[in-house]
């Protein structure tokens, strides 16, 4: 216990660890984001997020596994194939709760987890499969030694989402959508199919998490759980950050990797505790979240 | 009005002879599980809020309980209390800290203090962390009643489950409960007339976490030990889903819903983790099809036959 000193750390151990919590809030900035996303289009908390990362974990395993599909090549196909099964989903089921009050779609979309993750660990139990890092090796930096892979997954969540800020908030379609958003009736009266924009916004959202759930499996264990907890987490991220920006979602879900990584340093049992803190504070003193527009 | 006496009779009657005919440990923990989701309820039926991580109530209850009683060697009317009032303490600060957003925040920060509670029963000594607390002993209640026979402590959590029971529908047949009514109906107009809505909402977490507490410190006595899976977000769920199934706001729906889900996972245990899986299929098929809950639904369908009729 006690302050922390930051000078009796080894910076081997500082470094390492803010490098996991960047990781960390890596995954949380590209989930944050899709929920986000998916919540200013439906007007449905997505509680099968962590399911859906989960299988985007899966299916690169699978495709490794059962059919020699590298890592790269998973990288690209599993988003899409996840994405393709969110779009089914959103057809099928969400679509018909729209009318309805939000909890009506945090209860359907938690179902669905349920369902998904119990059927994964029923065929595959919920033991982890290793997945072998596709860019083995390091460097050392001098100050730490750093996991190439590591460092790229930071580069590319932070790429993934610089591009989806980017598309959403500098192209045409991204102003389709946006506009939807606020005011789905008027979009529809100039002609634009706003039930299919609808619908690829969940693809999108979907793709993200399964996106996170590939670049996660080196890193991690691939089991059926571990989107269980990460989703809760995630969604005090979302209340710390507010939903009505995308870049806001960025930051906070980089911010708090960061700071979760710093207290393993300072003061380990309070690491998976610290994010939820960190809520109540903002809670007590911003209730709208840090990016949140106060109504 | 001489139907519903009947009924009542009928409904005593097969309460005080349940023991004879089902498993006393199953309706023992049918009815603690029944009481946690009227608890609830008060919640979501009543007030409109939906509170995801009820399970911090209902199993950190139980671990005050196990602490006081086998550690702390209090007796086990005092234990109850105790879990009573550490629920509460817990509702008090997270609810404050919860009714400062609505709707769907409300359901992520309460789904999150619960994790967070979750991770520290982890973590914290007292709880026993993966293993529990183990062989909590049942002592005689107020000093004279022997409790260690399951068919009196039947009848001892029978009497617990009726005072809840009779302490919810006071709560929402009072003014108190007109308010709370008129905050979830209309909440800006309700604050015009002059009630602060804040206060009333916080008042009925603050009821909704202590009846949870009683459920699950009397959980805990049953069944002589708390172990984590009553603090996880699964429980959580499962309380949502037992006041679904019965139908929201109905005042006797929760404890159809618990007696349903409960009978499910004991009955079903053989599919193992599949149990889950059903659990999800009717959170689907409830939302998009029966939202009422059984009670609702039965009721809507005796009133349209009598239209007809």
């Amino acid at each position: 216990m006690g302050a922390c000193n930051i000078f009796e750390v080894s910076s081997q151990l500082l470094f390492s660890q803010l490098l996991l919590g960047l990781i960390n809030g890596a995954f949380y900035a590209m989930l944050s984001l899709g929920l986000a996303v998916i919540f200013g289009m439906l007007n449905v908390i997505n509680f099968t997020h962590g399911a859906q990362y989960m299988m985007g974990a899966f299916a690169a395993w699978l495709m490794l596994t059962e059919l020699d599909i590298p890592f790269w090549a998973a990288l690209v196909l599993s988003p899409i194939i996840v994405g393709l099964f969110g779009i089914v989903l959103e057809r099928l089921l969400l679509k018909r709760i729209y009318h309805l009050d939000h909890l009506y779609g945090f209860l359907l979309t938690f179902g669905l987890a349920l369902i998904i993750e119990g059927l994964f660990q029923w065929r595959w139990g919920s033991s982890g499969a290793p997945y072998p890092s596709p860019i083995p090796g390091g460097t050392n930096l001098g100050f730490m030694f750093l996991p190439t892979y590591r460092g790229f997954v930071v580069v590319a969540a932070l790429v993934i989402c610089l591009a989806t800020w980017f598309a959403i908030e500098r192209t045409r379609l991204g102003a389709y959508l946006r506009a939807a958003t606020e005011n789905p009736t008027l979009v529809r009266a100039f002609g634009i199919n706003v039930p299919r924009l609808i619908t690829l916004t969940y693809g999108l959202g979907v793709g993200l998490a399964a996106m996170a759930g590939v670049l996660a499996a080196p890193i991690q264990q691939v089991s059926a759980l571990m989107g269980v907890n990460l989703v809760l987490v995630v969604f005090a991220v979302v209340v710390i950050g507010g939903m009505g920006s995308i870049m806001g979602s960025i930051v906070t879900g980089f911010g708090l990797g960061i700071v979760e990584g710093f207290t393993k340093v300072c003061y380990p049992p309070a690491s998976n505790t610290v994010i939820f803190v960190i809520m109540a504070l903002v809670l007590l003193i911003k209730p709208a979240g840090l990016f949140g527009q106060t109504k | 009005m001489s139907n519903r006496v009947l009924i009542g009779i009928a409904v005593a009657v097969v309460a005080l002879a349940a023991p004879w005919m089902f498993y006393p440990v199953f309706l023992m923990k049918a009815l603690c599980f029944a009481l946690f989701a009227c608890a609830f309820n008060l919640l979501l039926g009543y007030v409109g809020l939906m509170s995801f991580g009820h399970a911090m109530f209902f199993g950190m209850a139980g671990y005050f309980f196990g602490h006081t009683v086998k550690v702390w060697d209090w007796p086990m009317e005092l234990g109850l209390l105790a879990g009573v009032l550490g629920a509460a303490a817990i509702g008090l600060v997270t609810g404050a800290l919860a009714i400062r957003r609505q709707g769907i925040y409300f359901a992520m920060i309460t789904l999150a203090f619960a994790q967070m509670i979750y991770f520290l029963c982890v973590q914290m000594p007292f709880t026993g962390g993966e293993d529990g607390l183990q062989g909590i002993p049942r002592k005689p209640l107020l000093g004279f009643i022997p409790t260690e026979d399951d068919y009196t402590m039947y009848y001892i959590v029978l009497a617990i489950f009726l005072f809840g029971y009779g302490a919810i529908y006071r709560f929402i047949h009072s003014p108190f409960g007109q308010v709370l009514k008129a905050i979830r109906d209309n909440e800006q107009r309700a604050v015009s007339l002059g009630y602060e809505a804040d206060r009333y909402k916080l008042l009925a977490f603050v009821l909704s976490a202590a009846l949870a507490g009683l459920a699950g410190a009397t959980k805990a006595m049953v069944v002589h030990f708390a172990t984590l899976t009553d603090v996880s977000a699964a429980v959580s769920g499962e309380v949502v889903l037992m006041a679904l199934i019965g139908g929201l706001g109905t005042i006797i729906g929760p404890v159809i819903g618990a007696f349903v889900v409960i009978a499910m996972q004991d009955y079903l245990a053989f599919v193992g983790q599949l149990v889950l899986v059903i659990q999800g299929f009717i959170f689907v098929i409830i939302v998009l099809a029966a939202r009422r809950g059984i009670v609702g639904e039965l009721t809507a369908l005796w009133k349209a036959r009598r239209k007809v009729g």
